[in-house]
């Protein structure tokens, strides 16, 4: 491994400090970071190791209602706190539905947020990859692609995001707050991650030195406990990476979708919002057809970036049953084979 | 006294009460707490580490290493290239004998394949010696690669697997064809698979003047030693080699392997003791895997569903410098009865590492192809796939018309069958539907691998204090050698199994031959039978020609050996311990040896193998694809059980890999460049435990007088076959749809609502 400085912050300030420089990159639980660098594909000049900062492992409700979870609380702790899974039971089922159970005792809130994607050509040193390194050029398009992006992709990059917990997040408008060079802002986790557009190699809208220390949950997002799901298809049922999944979380009221939210994983650079099919289901009753209805909605700018247009079909079709499981309602408790089309039959009840 | 062979027709038939026990593994309590010593656990003083530099492409050849970057590397002592290298006492291009394969130890800067290693930088750490390989910033003049089945021209390889033939006729099959009433015709494809034992592929070597001490995880002990000996030019006796324990070796530890050899080539060259680990990545390359084929049947029956006709072909691939052919054809040689079969094999080149063994190799690619063409055949013929293959039992071996040594396979069929069910099943396909709605389809295969024996030694004592000691160079990859042989030790000797030493794993022991082919505890069994049989000899000699024994003059009547006392066969009555046997002679113990090895008169006569049932329930969800396997029963019947409890984990273990087979495992090769993309863990898909389901292995009793000494057949690969077809079926009787291509993907089952 290339030699490289460690550095362990007192404080959120020296941390900010001490990663501001080019080469640096902060260290949480290094899940994935430690995986890049091992294979050659992040080469840092400096960690920086925010695991021992104070004050940022707590989840807390604040006075308007919204959830703050510091970005140091690791995934498996926030998907078995009680509450936190009563509240936004979607985003408990998606993390326990990603990674291992060993990864997710050690995976932190902001690291998820932040992993790369798992694009082969990204990870294999020896092939062109724009986002590894601007202008090499993108081996992945003419390659080996089935699990590539269907939306929001470029000809410099077709990778995709492939957090589970974010999808959720996404559609339950987090918010994402950030200590940077000139102090604390708060974006929309809809405008943290980005497009490839030209520059794939710009990932997300943090700057040199930013730090994202907490996401939070606005009040709102309590109104869909009820009727929330996360639902990921994957080539094998633990320890795979979304072929397509999706979180779907309506509030229905007489009968009625009084609102709607619907994101997408595994289909583009980024977790996928899906508006045109929420504001479909605005105010109609969940049937079948309205969710195939916002199902072509979800997937009307989709097109296959190589061998893999099946996942335009795949998508529409979990966008139906994640709306479909949505709407019958969550379970008392987190299936054992959580966000598993077969959640329902495993014979273990719960996880 | 002469060594004795008493395999083929044994004096002293004594099977005491170890063998058939279900202990749990005698070393057990030392993997539990990390105390069994794995090769890379060694660090022995002064041991610096070698970290392979690897080719990125996988065709062309080295024009440039940067040797001087990663020699400025703090802790980087030397890298090892083509041009600064101990010099090997012979040309590792030259196979000296059919177990030779070629291997890449940098005697040039060609590259012939992805991963080939093309330098080693040997340092004071691990993270130096990395980082040094990375320095190495390889630059290369690249040729279009070869991938893929129809990466050339094809040819006809001389033979396949080990020394088969490549072609086998019986009858007519184009008239067979003919004149069926009913026909499938079927292409078949499987994709590359990549060994991914636990433990990767180690070796820390120390050289000592000329002799040469390696820990190493091998399957074949000495032909490891034989190997390293021809390679370096040093006496046999020169040389040691541990290998106590293999964190699985599936095939892929049989043979010597490149990496292994460049270790000992770089403690040579610093003169100190060097450590080599194989990272995931690299063991898509030079360790041997498992080739892709195509793979096309087609079959005739007539009105009542007998086969008229089987016709097997399979593409295989092999590697641009050496020859190893995947005898997937061969799967139709044994289980189905027909007037007329053809199996025949072709090839392209392409450029990876030499393919070669790999748990169940052919028998496992082309049972999947097989028992699915089997399964679209019955369906053909309207029939049950169950009572189709029973119309078709084989009662003799198809392909030479021996008889069985034993088969109990009907057996299996209605124990597995019974217990799965299978009675239950509806004919039609996509009938059956869970209370979620989910499509449940049930299929089944047979299972079928030869009952192989190789030849081997073992050393066995009896000692004054009442104890025994077996030794044998036996081979524990994690199936349970260290408990199963001890069992049959025990038993030889007469002894409890906690007054036997055994000794394993080392190769100043007794050449135990290979752990392969399914055959280990057969082979090394026999041995340790034999042997434990010429030291009770021993032992009752000093007895019954001593007056002063109760069992003087007992020689004609013969004695047996049992809870360390030797009685007479035809008196339990009269006996003495061994105690009293060898305290009276004054001799403080007595030894011999005794081998194991094929019989070729009863090979000559009869088809020996395994057999089985598999049978298995999928659910699929009907919109989105997604198979996941519920039940699996395989009923198995391989010759004598020695440990039922080891063996049912064998058997657990290759139905995992079937259902892997059928729905998981795929090395993903980028078709221009030959890279393989999916090089790790965490995508190259193997089943996690919440994808296996509750497994249920019946070990249907057989009892074989021909096979060896004891009767054992084998199960090391058995549970692969069969299953993976059983999956595969499952999922055509939930669906409707016939993936012909493995594994089976979500989106080849998206195509129907």
């Amino acid at each position: 491994m290339k030699p490289f400085d460690y550095i362990r912050p007192a404080t959120v300030a020296e941390a900010v400090a001490a990663a501001v420089q080019p080469g640096a990159v902060y260290l949480a639980a290094g899940t994935n970071l430690l995986d890049l660098m091992k294979g050659g594909v992040s080469r840092p000049d400096r960690l920086v190791d925010v695991t021992h900062l104070d004050g940022l492992d707590g989840i807390e409700t604040l006075a308007d209602g919204s959830l703050r979870i510091g970005t140091l609380v690791s995934n498996a702790d926030l998907a078995h706190d009680a509450n936190f899974a009563k509240s936004y039971p979607a985003v408990a089922e998606a993390l326990l539905s990603g990674a291992s159970a060993q990864l997710r005792n050690a995976a932190t809130v902001g690291g998820n947020l932040l992993q790369r994607t798992r694009c082969a050509y990204f990870y294999d040193t020896a092939s062109r990859c724009n986002k590894r390194e601007a202008g090499l050029g993108c081996d992945a398009r003419d390659g080996e692609n089935r699990t590539h992006a269907v939306l929001g992709w470029s000809e410099s990059c077709i990778a995709t995001h492939p957090s589970d917990f974010c999808v959720p997040l996404l559609a339950l408008d987090a918010v994402v707050e950030i200590e940077g060079r000139n102090g604390r802002r708060e974006i929309a986790l809809d405008a943290l991650h980005r497009l490839p557009a030209n520059t794939p190699e710009r990932e997300s809208a943090l700057e040199p030195g930013d730090l994202v220390v907490a996401v939070r949950l606005p009040p709102a997002a309590r109104g869909f406990a009820t009727h929330a799901r996360y639902l990921k298809v994957r080539e094998r049922t633990s320890y795979a990476f979304a072929v397509v999944s999706a979180a779907a979380a309506l509030r229905i009221e007489n009968g009625k979708v009084a609102e709607a939210r619907l994101a997408l994983g595994g289909v583009a650079a980024k977790p996928w919002r899906a508006r045109a099919a929420e504001d479909v289901l605005k105010g109609v009753t969940p049937t079948a057809d309205a969710f195939q209805e916002a199902a072509w909605r979800a997937l009307t700018d989709a097109k296959p970036s190589g061998d893999n247009a099946f996942k335009i079909e795949l998508a529409r079709r979990i966008v139906v049953r994640a709306l479909t499981l949505a709407a019958a309602g969550t379970p008392a408790r987190i299936p054992a084979l959580p966000a598993s089309p077969f959640a329902s039959t495993s014979g273990a009840i719960h996880a | 006294m002469p060594e004795l062979n008493l395999s083929s027709s044994p004096a002293h038939l004594r099977h005491g009460s170890n063998i058939g026990q279900p202990l749990t593994r005698r070393d057990g309590v030392l993997k539990v707490k990390g105390q069994a010593t794995y090769a890379a656990d060694n660090h022995p003083p002064g041991m610096l580490f070698a970290v392979m530099a690897v080719a990125s492409i996988a065709r062309g050849r080295v024009t440039s290493l940067d040797v001087a970057a990663a020699k400025r590397h703090p802790g980087v002592v030397d890298v090892m290239t083509p041009d600064h290298k101990p010099q090997l006492a012979i040309d590792p291009e030259i196979k000296t004998n059919p177990f030779v394969f070629r291997m890449e130890v940098l005697q040039s800067d060609e590259v012939r394949y992805a991963n080939q290693p093309i330098a080693v930088v040997i340092a004071e750490t691990l993270e130096a010696a990395t980082e040094g390989a990375v320095l190495l910033a390889p630059r290369y003049e690249t040729l279009p690669a070869l991938v893929g089945l129809d990466a050339g021209e094809s040819y006809v390889p001389p033979v396949v697997g080990v020394g088969n033939p490549t072609e086998n006729h019986l009858g007519d099959v184009e008239a067979g064809l003919t004149a069926a009433e009913k026909q499938i015709d079927a292409i078949y494809e499987t994709p590359p698979q990549y060994h991914n034992a636990m433990e990767p592929h180690a070796i820390v070597a120390a050289w000592n003047g000329d002799s040469l001490q390696i820990d190493m995880p091998t399957q074949g002990l000495m032909l490891s030693l034989a190997r390293v000996a021809e390679l370096f030019g040093i006496a046999h006796d020169k040389i040691h080699i541990r290998s106590p324990f293999l964190g699985g070796g599936f095939g892929s530890k049989g043979l010597m392997a490149g990496p292994p050899v460049l270790g000992i080539m770089a403690a040579k060259l610093v003169g100190k003791p060097v450590k080599l680990v194989l990272r995931r990545e690299q063991m898509y390359g030079p360790v041997g895997h498992r080739a892709p084929t195509r793979q096309r049947l087609r079959i005739g029956t007539d009105g009542e569903g007998r086969l008229t006709a089987l016709d097997h072909h399979a593409r295989t691939v092999s590697s641009t410098f050496d020859d190893f052919y995947e005898p997937a054809a061969d799967a139709s040689h044994t289980l189905y009865a027909s007037p007329a079969i053809r199996t025949s094999h072709d090839a392209v080149r392409v450029n990876t590492g030499t393919p070669l063994f790999m748990r169940a190799p052919g028998e496992a690619t082309g049972s999947i192809a097989l028992e699915s063409a089997i399964d679209e055949m019955a369906w053909a013929c309207g029939m049950d796939p169950l009572a189709f293959r029973l119309k078709n039992y084989a009662e003799v071996e198809p392909i030479t018309g021996k008889p069985f040594s034993s088969k109990a396979l009907r057996a299996c069929y209605e124990q597995g069958a019974a217990r799965f069910g299978w009675a239950k099943r509806s004919l039609q396909p996509r009938q059956m539907r869970d209370d979620a709605g989910l499509l449940v389809g049930w299929g089944m295969g047979t299972a079928t691998f030869p009952a192989l024996m190789f030849q081997a030694e073992a050393r066995a004592v009896l000692r004054r204090d009442g104890s025994g000691a077996m030794e044998i160079g036996a081979h524990d990859m994690g199936q349970g050698a260290w408990t199963a042989l001890a069992q049959i030790a025990a038993d030889e000797l007469g002894l409890d199994i906690d007054r036997v030493e055994f000794k394993a794993g080392s190769s100043d022991l007794p050449d135990a031959g290979i752990a392969g082919g399914s055959a280990h505890t057969a082979t090394a069994g026999a041995a340790i039978h034999s042997a434990g049989a010429a030291v009770v000899a021993k032992l009752a000699d000093l007895a019954t020609n001593d007056e002063r024994s109760p069992l003087f003059g007992a020689g004609n009547a013969g004695v047996i050996a049992r809870d360390g006392r030797l009685i007479r066969r035809d008196d339990e009555t009269r006996g003495e311990s061994y105690v009293e046997i060898l305290a009276r002679a004054g001799v403080a113990e007595v030894e011999a040896r005794g081998t194991g090895a094929p019989n070729p008169a009863a090979m000559e006569e009869y088809a020996m193998h395994a057999h089985g049932a598999v049978f298995a329930e999928v659910k699929v969800d009907p919109e989105l694809g997604q198979v996941r396997v519920t039940r699996m029963v395989g009923a198995f019947a391989a010759g004598r059980i020695v440990n039922p409890h080891l063996v049912k984990s064998q058997l657990f273990g290759g139905m995992i890999w079937g259902m892997s087979f059928a729905l998981h495992e795929e090395a993903i090769t980028d078709r221009r460049s030959g890279r393989i993309m999916n090089a790790n863990l965490g995508e190259y898909h193997i089943p996690v435990n919440a994808d296996v389901p509750p497994l249920d292995v019946i070990t249907v009793e057989e009892h074989d007088p021909h096979v060896n000494a004891l009767g054992i057949k084998g199960v090391g690969e058995i549970g692969i076959t069969g299953s993976a077809g059983a999956v595969a079926n499952a999922v055509w009787h939930a669906t409707g749809v016939r993936v012909r291509r493995f594994p089976i993907k979500i989106e080849e089952l998206l195509t129907q609502r």
